[in-house]
């Protein structure tokens, strides 16, 4: 339930994040095949500490432990991407990551502003 | 994606027509496996032990659920509140198909009041001394560490039980067992999950990690003692003996603490009082205070059904 | 945040592309170029649906240790865990967007970030879940189903589970207040008090009045939005007052009529002062909301560490052994 009223159609912009976040769990991409003879199908992400943990959440989340369910979890840092658009020569630095913007990647805590 | 239906937004044509499956949202199915509830009881098997033996073992798990239940918008991340509420319907089903073969053998009879289903007879108008559950399930489930001991525990024992059972000669109680194999099994697996990660993450989660473990403990004697019921129907080859059960219990806390760090609880047990526990009716004072809430409404309107 | 990749001399042929794209009810994926307004706009909107989903696990799960029979106990406990599920389902297309759902988590609790001011009511009678149920899960549906034709791909997959299992919930809703209008004085009387206190919270969640909301051209034109803020609240108006009528239950609002010229509900004012209150925090449970976020978040904090130290050391272990 829920819904995405218009509530911030006055709030100016976005305000920037400035506190420390503290250990966050790594993301994983969750691939799921519903039955037999099908292929394992992209289904969403969730966040998990480790492999193992990361097939219980996405068992629970996106299966909801439903049996005979084969899934894959793979952390998103793993995986490889093509750039969608070949021609365009401004995703070459980041064709590597599943997706391309500024938190994917590794930033030092000392470096501001970035 | 394909593009939804243009007409798609009249959602609300569905309304006016009854479901009647019940299935609302996952996990509230009502299902008694393969056995209909209205079995009759094995032949010579007393049909008042057999109806007391299925409150007990129905308020084990009501009384965990609704324990559980408690940790709704509080887990330490979304996965787990995803998986703890898991945890708890599958325990709220199990009660519900024992507490209706309860219902059925007679036991909500003394407790009818208004016009309610036997299941909610016997959960919202029976007093804390009727109650059958063993204390571990009302014991306060404190912190993420105490509560994933308290699972370990809880499951490991239950798993070893209903293993038994299903080999029961009442049918009904054989078709819950099944099905709670499956459940308790990956209750127990969740549960030793996060005992290792607590028991040897960090500093700071050892230390709530024992400490939860410590306070759990003291309700685990309890599980293996047998009451007379219980021996009775042992004899006639439809319940376990929880005496059996210490071995398995044993053997999962001998492989998982050691692996988490942790050392076995040498904290007393909790102690009967004049030899009776929870089997008996006679509970520790948490069980007051669970009921009290969760039976207030019901039994503010005893004329009403919801 | 910046990205620096929307700076150059192909930005204007990327924007036509994009444009052409959305115009043509394609669909606009997680590695493709995004004018960044688009980008914040979905981050925002998402975000805030997220934490709805989240926050409004509160006003229910208030219910769920006294649901008065087993069934509504059960029914209720996988309702509130769906909508952690649907949190969920929306922070993973969140970060699709490369936002991380631990910073919009403290956006939240920082009172950075909103979700729905619905939630900022509190559930004072069992009754209410069942209004929970019909009214607002109906108003957010009324809401929801056209963003499974939102053009970015990742919000509206996840619209589309979402709005299967919103479908159940509302039902759940309607079902349950028909069988307490069935019961006693006393159940009927409940009904209707918590009819009289959500109607205008739940009319309030479509937003300001178009001419208040000066973004939603923009969402539109972007196929974020495929409404306006109006056009939807006349929709759940004119679905719900026959629905209420089935019922047996009083709208609380007299000027509520049929026009046969516009062919649509009449309805009254909305009380647009509450609903700024309640939006910049002054509502009745605002504080309340949060704070139990907060601490579930905070409390949580050691339990999130230790299992990261655990995977580090396992991590160090399975190199040490190789």
């Amino acid at each position: 339930m829920s819904m995405a009223d218009d509530t911030t159609a006055h709030v100016e912009g976005e305000p920037r994040f400035d506190g420390t976040p503290k250990a966050v769990w790594p993301l994983y991409e969750v691939f799921v095949r519903g039955k037999r003879g099908l292929n394992h199908v992209h289904v969403g992400s969730l966040h998990a500490p480790d492999d193992t943990m990361a097939l219980h959440n996405a068992r629970n989340l996106y299966t909801r432990r439903n049996e005979g369910v084969s899934i894959w979890v793979v952390r998103g840092d793993a995986i490889t991407a093509s750039s969608p658009d070949e021609k365009d020569p401004f995703f070459a630095p980041s064709g590597d990551k599943v997706y391309r913007h500024p938190t994917f990647y590794d930033i030092p805590d000392n470096v501001p502003h970035l | 994606m394909d593009h939804t239906d243009p007409h798609d937004e009249n959602v609300y044509d569905a309304l006016a027509t009854a479901d009647e499956d019940g299935r609302w949202a996952f996990g509230t199915g009502f299902d008694a496996g393969d056995a209909e509830i209205t079995a009759p009881s094995p032949e010579g098997v007393d049909r008042a032990d057999l109806a007391t033996y299925c409150l007990m073992l129905a308020d084990d798990a009501l009384i965990a659920s609704q324990r559980l239940a408690g940790w709704t918008t509080k887990a330490p991340e979304l996965e787990e509140e995803v998986a703890l509420a898991n945890i708890a319907l599958d325990l709220l089903g199990q009660a519900r198909v024992l507490l209706s073969r309860a219902g059925h053998l007679g036991a909500a009879e003394p407790y009818r009041v208004g016009p309610q289903d036997d299941e909610d007879v016997l959960t919202y108008f029976r007093d804390d001394r009727a109650f059958r559950n063993v204390t571990l399930a009302e014991a306060d489930l404190g912190d993420f560490g105490r509560t994933v001991a308290w699972v370990l525990v809880f499951s490991a024992w239950r798993l070893a039980l209903m293993q038994r059972l299903t080999g029961s000669r009442d049918p009904v109680l054989a078709a819950v067992a099944g099905k709670a194999v499956k459940e308790l099994t990956y209750h127990r697996d969740y549960a030793a999950q996060w005992v290792l990660r607590l028991g040897d993450g960090t500093e700071l989660s050892h230390a709530r990690m024992q400490a939860g473990l410590d306070g759990v403990w003291p309700h685990v004697e309890e599980l293996f003692l047998a009451h007379d019921v219980e021996r009775r129907l042992v004899e006639a080859g439809v319940a376990v003996d929880p005496a059996e059960l210490r071995g398995d219990v044993d053997a999962v806390v001998a492989q998982v603490l050691p692996a988490a760090t942790l050392t076995r609880p040498e904290t007393p047990a909790v102690g009967l009082v004049g030899g009776r526990g929870g089997r008996d009716g006679v509970h520790t004072e948490a069980l007051g205070g669970v009921l009290a809430l969760m039976q207030s409404l019901a039994r503010a309107h005893p004329e009403a059904t919801w | 945040m910046t990205v620096t990749e929307d700076q150059g001399p192909d930005v204007a042929a990327l924007e036509a592309d994009f444009d052409r794209t959305v115009a043509a009810e394609g669909r606009v994926e997680p590695r493709d170029w995004m004018p960044e307004g688009y980008r914040k706009t979905l981050i925002r909107q998402i975000a805030q649906h997220a934490h709805s989903e989240i926050i409004g696990m509160q006003p229910e799960g208030n219910w769920i240790l006294r649901a008065p029979s087993l069934r509504r106990k059960a029914i209720l406990l996988a309702k509130v865990q769906d909508e952690a599920g649907h949190g969920l389902y929306l922070y993973s297309a969140t970060e699709t967007l490369g936002v991380d759902r631990g910073e919009l988590t403290e956006k939240l609790i920082d009172s950075k970030q909103k979700y729905s001011s619905i939630f900022n009511y509190p559930t004072l009678t069992f009754a209410d879940i069942g209004v929970i149920g019909w009214l607002v899960d109906g108003a957010a549906i009324v809401n929801q189903v056209p963003l499974c034709r939102s053009s970015y791909g990742p919000y509206a997959r996840a619209m589309v589970r979402i709005c299967k299992e919103e479908s159940f919930h509302q039902r759940q809703g309607f079902e349950l207040l028909r069988a307490l209008m069935a019961g006693t004085d006393a159940q009927r009387e409940m009904v209707q008090d918590a009819v009289d206190r959500w109607w205008w919270p739940s009319l309030m969640m479509f937003g300001p009045a178009d001419g208040d909301s000066p973004n939603t051209q923009q969402s539109m034109a972007w196929r974020i939005k495929r409404h306006t803020n109006d056009e939807l609240r006349q929709r759940y108006v004119d679905m719900t007052v026959p629905q209420a009528e089935a019922l047996g239950v009083t709208l609380p609002d007299p000027e509520l009529r049929w026009n046969e010229e516009r062919e649509a509900h009449d309805f009254g004012d909305i009380d647009w002062d509450e609903f700024m209150q309640v939006v910049k925090g002054a509502g009745p449970c605002n504080a309340q909301r949060l704070a139990n976020r907060r601490a579930a978040h905070e409390n949580g904090q050691w339990v999130r560490d230790a299992a990261t130290a655990y995977a580090a050391k396992q991590a160090v272990k399975k190199v040490t052994a190789a």
